[in-house]
C-alpha cells in the first residue's frame, strides 16, 4: 500500500489532479458552513458581476442567488451523482462482464448483444429517453446515468476475464472443488479489477457532464442546486452576463481534469510496468 | 591464436538499469571462437548468456549496455562500430537463429520473400537470381517441397520447418559468424534432433563458427567443440567439450552435471498389484467451428486410452507437444469431459459424478501444474493458497492452516513464510507451494502435469528428488505427464507414450527404456539429446550453492 502511494506521488499530473479533487470534496463538505441559507433561495439584487458586492464574491445569478452558495452547495449534488452512477455502472458491468467472460458460450452471446445494443445508442438520447419516461426527480437521473453508462466497463471486465479464465490457478481452484460464485468473484475478480478501476474515473467525469448536458437543456431536477442548472440558468443572458453560464462551466471542468488525472495516475501507479514504455 | 580467432570477446561488462536484480548482466566476461568450431555457451535462466549474444549483435535490450570490454570480429571492436556500419555486418556476416521461429518470422509475409530480403538488402543480385537462390537455400535446409515451402506463410509450416527457414534465412548470405540462442528449446524432441543434425552438417559445410546458446547439457555433448559455462554473469568454466562434460572443475558446473537425469533407470520399486485408478477406453474429441458444417474442425485429442495406476506407483504418459498427454491429464481430474469410456477410481466411475458428487469428491484426484507463475493466485497469501482447498470442504481454518505449516515444512519450505506472496518466491519454490496445495487435501491420486519443465535444470532436479522421497514418504501414486524422457526414468515405474490421442506402448519402465517395441517409442528414444554421454556426477548428487 505505501508503495502504491511513493508510485502514485512521484507522478506530478496526478497529484494535482488529486489535490482538485479533494478541493471539490472540500467545497461539498464545507457547504452548510460556509453558505448556511438555502442557496437556492432570493439573496439578492439579480445580475451582480463578481466583486461588484463584498457579500456576493461571485455575484448573482438572473434570478438573485449567490452563486458562490449555489457553486459550493453544487460540489455535493455533482459529486453525489458522479459517485453513485459509477457505482452502479460499474456494478452493473462486472456483473455481466464476469458471467459473460467466465461461462462464455451462449451466455456470453446473450450478454454481449444485450451490451452492444445498449452501446449503439447514443447514450445521451438513451438518457433523455430514460428521464422522459421516469421524470427528472433527481435520484431517477442519477440511475439512468448508471444505466447508460455501463456498457463499456462491462467489456473491460469480460476481456480481463477471457484472459484470466484460462489461467493454471483458475484450474486449480476448480480441481480443489470451488463452488463457481468463488471462483469468479473472490478469486478471478480481483486481478481483474485495476483496468475497471481506472476506467471507473473516465465515468465518474462522464456522469458530471451527463448530468450538466441534462440539466442546460432544464431536463435535471430543478430543485436541487447542480451546476448544470446553473449553466441553463445563465444561458438567457449568456451574450452580455456570461459570468453566470462560465463561472460553474470552469468549475465543472477543472473537477472533471482532476477526476481525469486521479485515474491516469491510479493507471500508472496500478501498473507500473507499462510505464516504462 | 589471434590470427585464427573470429570472434573475441574481451572483458566484457554489461550494466543493468538502476534498480535490478543485479548490477551487473555481465561481468568481465572474455570468450575466444575460432572459425569451423561450435562453442557451446550454456546456463541457467539469469545467467547473462543471451544477453552476451545480444551484445555481439547489438541488439541490447533499452537500457542494458555495455560499459567496458572489447567484441572484436575480424579484427574490428563491434561495441564501437557506428550503426550502419553495424547493420552492414548483422545479416551478411553474422547470422542469428532465434529461439521461437514463430515470433521471429513475419506473420504477414511468404517465407520465400523474407529469406529473399536479405538478398535484396546485402546484395545486387536480380530477382531471377535471388528466387534461384531461395530455392536452393530452403533445399539446403532440407525442407520438403521448397517450392511449395517458400510460398507459404510462416503458420502454415510446422514448428521444425520454420526453424528450417530461419536457419536458412541466416546462412543465406555464407556469413562467418552464426548465432544460435536457444534454436530448439521451442521444438518437440524429436525435432530437435534433426534441426541440431543440420545446424552441425550446415556448419561442417561451410566452415561457419557457431556460437550456441543453451541450458541443456544433452544438447551439449551432442554438438559443442567447446563449452563456456555462464552462472549470474560471471564465466565459470571454459574448455573443450569432452573436459568440460567429463571432468567439470567449477562446483558449479559439476552441479549443473549432476542435475542431468541419466537415460538409465534407477532399479525398480516393489509396487502393489492393486490397481487405484483405471481409465477405461477414454476419448476426447474437440470440436471447432461454425455454423457452417464445411468449416468445422474435428480434432481426436485422445482416442481410445486406456491405462492402469496401481496404489503408490507412478505412472509416467510421455509424449510429444499434441499428443494428448495434457488433455487426458485434464480429463482425469474433469477439468475437461470425456466423450466417452469411464475413468474409475477405486472402482468408482468419476465419469458417472454430477456436477456436485464430483466437487465433494475434488479431494480424491489433485493435479500440480506446469507454470509455477501462473498457477497460483497473485493476490493470495501463499498460506491462504494452501489453507483454501481444506477449508472449503469443511476443515475449520485453524487446523487447516496448522496442515499447511506442516506441508510447507515437508516440501522443503520455511513454514514461516506462510503470509508471503507467490511472487516473493523463484520458480522452484512456487512449484513447491503447488504441491504443498494438492497434497494439503490428501488426494489418493496426484497428476502433475509437466512440473518440471518450466524449470532450471538444477531446481529441476531438486524438485524431481522431492517429489521421489514424498512417493515413498507418503505411498502417493502419481500420474506423471512429461515430455522429457530423462525425467520419465527416473521418476516412473510404468510409462505409456503417447502419439496424436494414442497411447502406441505401455510397459513398465525398465521394458520401454530397453527394448522399445513401436517404432515411434525408439524415434523418440534416438532423438534423446546427449546419449553418448553419460554425465560423470551422479544424479542430484551436487547442488549449486
Amino acid at each position: 500500500m505505501l508503495g502504491f502511494l511513493k508510485r502514485y506521488a512521484r507522478n506530478p499530473a496526478a497529484v494535482v489532479g488529486l489535490l482538485l479533487v479533494l478541493a471539490v470534496i472540500g467545497m461539498a463538505l464545507s457547504a452548510p458552513f460556509v453558505f448556511p441559507r438555502d442557496p437556492l433561495s432570493l439573496a439578492g439584487r439579480p445580475l451582480q458581476w463578481p466583486m461588484d458586492n463584498p457579500r456576493f464574491w461571485l455575484g448573482t445569478d438572473n434570478t438573485g442567488r449567490d452563486i458562490a452558495a449555489q457553486i459550493f452547495h453544487g460540489a455535493r449534488v455533482s459529486l453525489l451523482i458522479g459517485l453513485v452512477a459509477t457505482v452502479i455502472a460499474i456494478a452493473i458491468g462486472i456483473v455481466i462482464g464476469a458471467i459473460s467472460g467466465f461461462y462464455g458460450g451462449w451466455v456470453d452471446d446473450v450478454l454481449m448483444r444485450v451490451t452492444e445494443a445498449f452501446q449503439t445508442l447514443p447514450n445521451f438520447i438513451l438518457l433523455l429517453v430514460l428521464v422522459a419516461v421516469f421524470g427528472s426527480d433527481i435520484t431517477f437521473v442519477t440511475i439512468a446515468i448508471g444505466i447508460v453508462s455501463w456498457p463499456p466497463s462491462a467489456r473491460l471486465t469480460r476481456a480481463e476475464f477471457l484472459t484470466l479464465r484460462n489461467r493454471e490457478f483458475v484450474q486449480a481452484c476448480r480441481v480443489l472443488g470451488m463452488r463457481d460464485a468463488q471462483i469468479i468473484f473472490r478469486e478471478i475478480l480481483p486481478n481483474a479489477l485495476p483496468p475497471v478501476i481506472v476506467y471507473a474515473s473516465v465515468i465518474m467525469a462522464v456522469a458530471i457532464l451527463l448530468e450538466s448536458a441534462l440539466a442546460f437543456l432544464n431536463l435535471s431536477d430543478p430543485n436541487v442546486p447542480s451546476w448544470g442548472n446553473l449553466i441553463g440558468a445563465g444561458r438567457g443572458v449568456l451574450r452580455v452576463q456570461w459570468y453566470v453560464s462560465a463561472i460553474p462551466g470552469v468549475v465543472i471542468l477543472l473537477t472533471v481534469l482532476g477526476v481525469s488525472l486521479v485515474g491516469q495516475g491510479l493507471n500508472d501507479a496500478l501498473n507500473p510496468r507499462l510505464k516504462g514504455r | 591464436m589471434s590470427d585464427n580467432t573470429l570472434l573475441s570477446i574481451e572483458g566484457l561488462t554489461v550494466a543493468l538499469p538502476k534498480g535490478a536484480d543485479r548490477p551487473h548482466a555481465l561481468e568481465d566476461v572474455s570468450l575466444r571462437l575460432a572459425p569451423n568450431e561450435i562453442l557451446c555457451v550454456v546456463g541457467e535462466s539469469g545467467s547473462g548468456k543471451s544477453l552476451t549474444a545480444g551484445a555481439v549483435m547489438g541488439l541490447l535490450p533499452e537500457g542494458v549496455r555495455a560499459t567496458s570490454g572489447r567484441i572484436l570480429f575480424e579484427g574490428r571492436d563491434l561495441l564501437a562500430l557506428p550503426p550502419a556500419e553495424m547493420r552492414r555486418l548483422r545479416g551478411a556476416r553474422i547470422g542469428m537463429v532465434f529461439q521461437e521461429p514463430m515470433t521471429a518470422l513475419n506473420p504477414l509475409r511468404r517465407i520465400g520473400s523474407q529469406i529473399a530480403e536479405m538478398f535484396r538488402i546485402h546484395t545486387q543480385l536480380s530477382g531471377a537470381e535471388i528466387d534461384r537462390r531461395v530455392l536452393a537455400l530452403l533445399a539446403d535446409v532440407r525442407i520438403p517441397d521448397p517450392e511449395g515451402a517458400a510460398r507459404a506463410y510462416p503458420h502454415e509450416l510446422s514448428g521444425g520447418q520454420r526453424q528450417r527457414a530461419m536457419i536458412a534465412m541466416a546462412l543465406a548470405l555464407e556469413p562467418k559468424l552464426l548465432i544460435c540462442d536457444e534454436p530448439t528449446t521451442a521444438l518437440d524432441v524429436t525435432t530437435q534432433a534433426q534441426i541440431l543434425h543440420l545446424i552441425r552438417d550446415m556448419q561442417r559445410r561451410t566452415g561457419t563458427a557457431v556460437l550456441f546458446i543453451t541450458h541443456d547439457f544433452g544438447v551439449v555433448a551432442d554438438i559443442a567443440d567447446r563449452v563456456a559455462v555462464m552462472r549470474r554473469g560471471l564465466l565459470v568454466e571454459q574448455g573443450p567439450a569432452g573436459e568440460v562434460l567429463n571432468r567439470p572443475q567449477h562446483p558449479y558446473t559439476r552441479a549443473l552435471v549432476a542435475a542431468v537425469p541419466p537415460l538409465a533407470p534407477p532399479p525398480a520399486q516393489p509396487i502393489s498389484g492393486e490397481v487405484v485408478l483405471e481409465i477405461d477406453h477414454v476419448s476426447k474429441t474437440y470440436r471447432k467451428g461454425g455454423w457452417l458444417k464445411r468449416n468445422r474442425r474435428v480434432t481426436h485429442a485422445v482416442k481410445d486410452v486406456s491405462l492402469s495406476l496401481p496404489r503408490g506407483g507412478t505412472l509416467g504418459i510421455v509424449g510429444e507437444s499434441g499428443s494428448g498427454k495434457s488433455t487426458l491429464a485434464r480429463c482425469i481430474v474433469r477439468l475437461l469431459d470425456p466423450d466417452g469410456g469411464a475413468i474409475r477410481l477405486e472402482g468408482k466411475d468419476r465419469l458417472a459424478l454430477s456436477r456436485e458428487e464430483l466437487r465433494k469428491a475434488a479431494p480424491q484426484v489433485q493435479m500440480v501444474f506446469q507454470d509455477p507463475y501462473a498457477s497460483l493466485n497473485p493476490r493470495r497469501r501463499v498460506g491462504e493458497l494452501v489453507a483454501q482447498g481444506p477449508i472449503i470442504h469443511g476443515t475449520p481454518k485453524a487446523e487447516a492452516y496448522e496442515r499447511a505449516r506442516e506441508l510447507f515444512a515437508l516440501v522443503g519450505l520455511d513454514p514461516a513464510a506462510l503470509d508471503r506472496f507467490p511472487h516473493e518466491f523463484s520458480g522452484g519454490q512456487r512449484q513447491r507451494i503447488g504441491l504443498a496445495r494438492a497434497l494439503a487435501m490428501r488426494p489418493r491420486v496426484l497428476v502433475a502435469d509437466e512440473p518440471v519443465s518450466a524449470l532450471d535444470v538444477s531446481v529441476q532436479a531438486q524438485v524431481l528428488k522431492l517429489l521421489a522421497r514424498l512417493r515413498v514418504q507418503l505411498g502417493l501414486s502419481i500420474v506423471f505427464i512429461t515430455h522429457d524422457l530423462r525425467v520419465a526414468a527416473q521418476l516412473c515405474d510404468h510409462v505409456a507414450v503417447m502419439r496424436e490421442g494414442e497411447v502406441v506402448e505401455n510397459g513398465t519402465v525398465a521394458e520401454v527404456f530397453a527394448r522399445p517395441s513401436h517404432d515411434y517409442t525408439r524415434a523418440l528414444m534416438a532423438a534423446i539429446p546427449g546419449q553418448g554421454w553419460t554425465p560423470p556426477v551422479a544424479f542430484g548428487s551436487e547442488e549449486p550453492v
